[in-house]
């Protein structure tokens, strides 16, 4: 098994997770997650339903506090920060929901423009900017004034990428971007993020099942028991050895990923 | 068995007294949100209208048939000593006193307080909380302060209207069912409500407006389960601000004999 923390790594490392625990009620989700997660490229997190994938990612954004371990941003340990100190990190982030969460109350424009009209800025700059970000995520004008209700599932998480885009992140966590998707809807949001990227300079950590995002990330780890079992380029992931993510990528039954497996096996 | 009982009992009162810390936590989060943060006043009044002017009409009926069958009853018995004079000051002091702020806080708690659980628990479920959080919004400065200020500052003004139409309707019952003389209604009126009984009145009712936001906001906040969460934080809400309204109601009352 590879280690998780690539101590060699050329690229700069932008988060650097180390120990990470998190309980729940004496169970625990993550069981000492080490990952460092390189800068400006794409990391996919890959792991089965339960795992603690989106629990990873929510500690990663300050939406729950870990139990013990250090979460490292740009060299800072954001466990040891608090107030002003830890919002100014956080600004970093942007974060894309599996189901985009937008505020249903909310139209497009407001969805997207509502740090901006939360700061005070005018209607004028705000149009703009919401705007231009509609364009970076491929939606016309027309949705502008639309609900929640009246968007597609592949819009509303356009128009989730777009709100996130408007705080101009350096990094964007995405939690199951492509879950119940088309696979066209889901490849114009793989080239989405491939291309915001790209543009944007943006470090991004995606949670996901689907194997056609392998394509387009830089790295993948596989979460498994609350530790990180692989982590190595996604270019070459179909040529590991590595006996979790051999096979988690191909769907087999039979490995050394068992848990759920068992339980269905002891049903049956 | 005996081991069982107490750890029932222990883990109840443990359960208890955090449910109590977090609630009043909750309060004095959002106090601190009022002071040191801007009012979001266009919120502030998008939740009045909510909360207020799309509750009139349900408390102009209960005002109204309140005071109709507050004025029918206290015929009944005031007929047997003689007293329908006083019919008026009756039905004025009883509206104005009690029915009028407890019973349009109730009626507000049902409509209002858990529309405000439903929606702050959807948007629990729904992750528009957490993705509010990630965009860096404080939640209670967005949601919660503006449900608060306008659901104690819209009360006394709902109440006002439950009282005058209360007024109104003992006055339809009085005069044109029961035949009383108009003068006598209104003189007793006159004579015997003083401006102190309408303060009273409407004090009590920013205290329930204060209250049943307040509850709805924090069984919103705390929802959790999904749909079925969602439902159980509504009843919970309707029934912790019932409950809440009616006890305060008692200690209120106490109050305000002294002030």
């Amino acid at each position: 098994m590879k280690d998780a923390v690539n101590k060699d790594t050329i690229v700069k490392s932008k988060i650097k997770i180390v120990n990470l625990e998190k309980e729940f009620e004496g169970h625990f989700v993550s069981r000492g997650i080490n990952l460092e997660i390189p800068e400006g490229q794409m990391t996919i997190i890959i792991g089965r339903s339960g795992e603690g994938k989106s629990v990873l990612l929510k500690q990663i954004i300050g939406l729950i506090q870990p139990t013990s371990g250090s979460i490292i941003i740009d060299g800072i340990d954001i466990t040891e920060l608090t107030g002003k100190k830890l919002d100014e990190c956080f600004k970093k982030f942007g974060y894309v929901f599996q189901f985009a969460a937008l505020l249903d109350s909310l139209n497009v424009y407001e969805n997207i423009g509502i740090t901006l009209i939360e700061q005070g800025y005018r209607h004028e700059e705000i149009l703009s900017i919401v705007k231009e970000k509609l364009s970076l995520v491929q939606l016309s004008e027309d949705t502008l004034y639309k609900y929640p209700s009246e968007l597609s599932g592949g819009m509303r998480k356009r128009v989730g990428l777009a709100r996130t885009l408007v705080t101009n992140p350096e990094i964007i966590l995405y939690d199951e971007p492509t879950t119940g998707l088309d696979p066209i809807t889901s490849r114009v949001i793989h080239e989405l993020m491939f291309d915001m990227q790209k543009q944007l300079k943006i470090t991004s950590i995606i949670i996901s099942h689907d194997v056609e995002t392998f394509k387009y990330a830089d790295k993948v780890a596989l979460l498994n028991d609350g530790k990180i079992q692989y982590f190595g380029d996604a270019k070459t992931i179909w040529e590991s050895d590595n006996p979790y993510i051999y096979q988690f990528i191909r769907g087999l039954t039979e490995g050394p990923i068992t848990k759920e497996i068992t339980y269905f096996k002891d049903k049956a | 068995m005996i081991i069982q009982c107490i750890d029932f009992i222990g883990a109840s009162a443990i359960n208890i007294c955090t449910s109590i810390g977090e609630f009043t936590l909750f309060f004095f989060y959002a106090l601190k949100t009022l002071f040191t943060s801007k009012l979001k006043i266009s919120k502030t009044f998008a939740q009045m209208n909510r909360i207020g002017v799309e509750s009139f009409s349900i408390i102009v009926l209960t005002g109204l048939f309140t005071g109709m069958v507050l004025a029918l009853q206290t015929y009944i018995g005031f007929q047997r000593v003689g007293g329908e004079q006083f019919i008026g000051a009756i039905v004025a002091l009883g509206i104005i006193r009690e029915l009028g702020p407890v019973l349009t806080a109730l009626m507000v708690t049902g409509r209002a307080g858990s529309a405000i659980t439903a929606e702050i628990g959807t948007m629990i479920i729904t992750e528009q909380i957490d993705a509010l959080k990630t965009l860096r919004i404080n939640i209670f400065q967005y949601l919660v302060v503006p449900r608060i200020v306008a659901s104690t500052v819209i009360m006394p003004f709902l109440t006002l209207f439950s009282m005058i139409f209360g007024i109104i309707g003992g006055y339809i019952v009085c005069v044109y069912v029961l035949e009383l003389s108009p003068e006598d209604y209104e003189s007793s009126i006159r004579n015997y409500v003083e401006i102190a009984d309408i303060n009273g009145g409407l004090k009590k009712a920013a205290v329930f407006g204060l209250i049943l936001s307040w509850v709805g906001a924090y069984k919103g906040i705390y929802t959790s389960g999904g749909a079925r969460g969602v439902g159980i934080a509504t009843t919970q809400s309707v029934v912790a601000s019932s409950i809440l309204i009616l006890i305060t109601n008692y200690f209120l009352t106490k109050l305000l004999e002294h002030m």
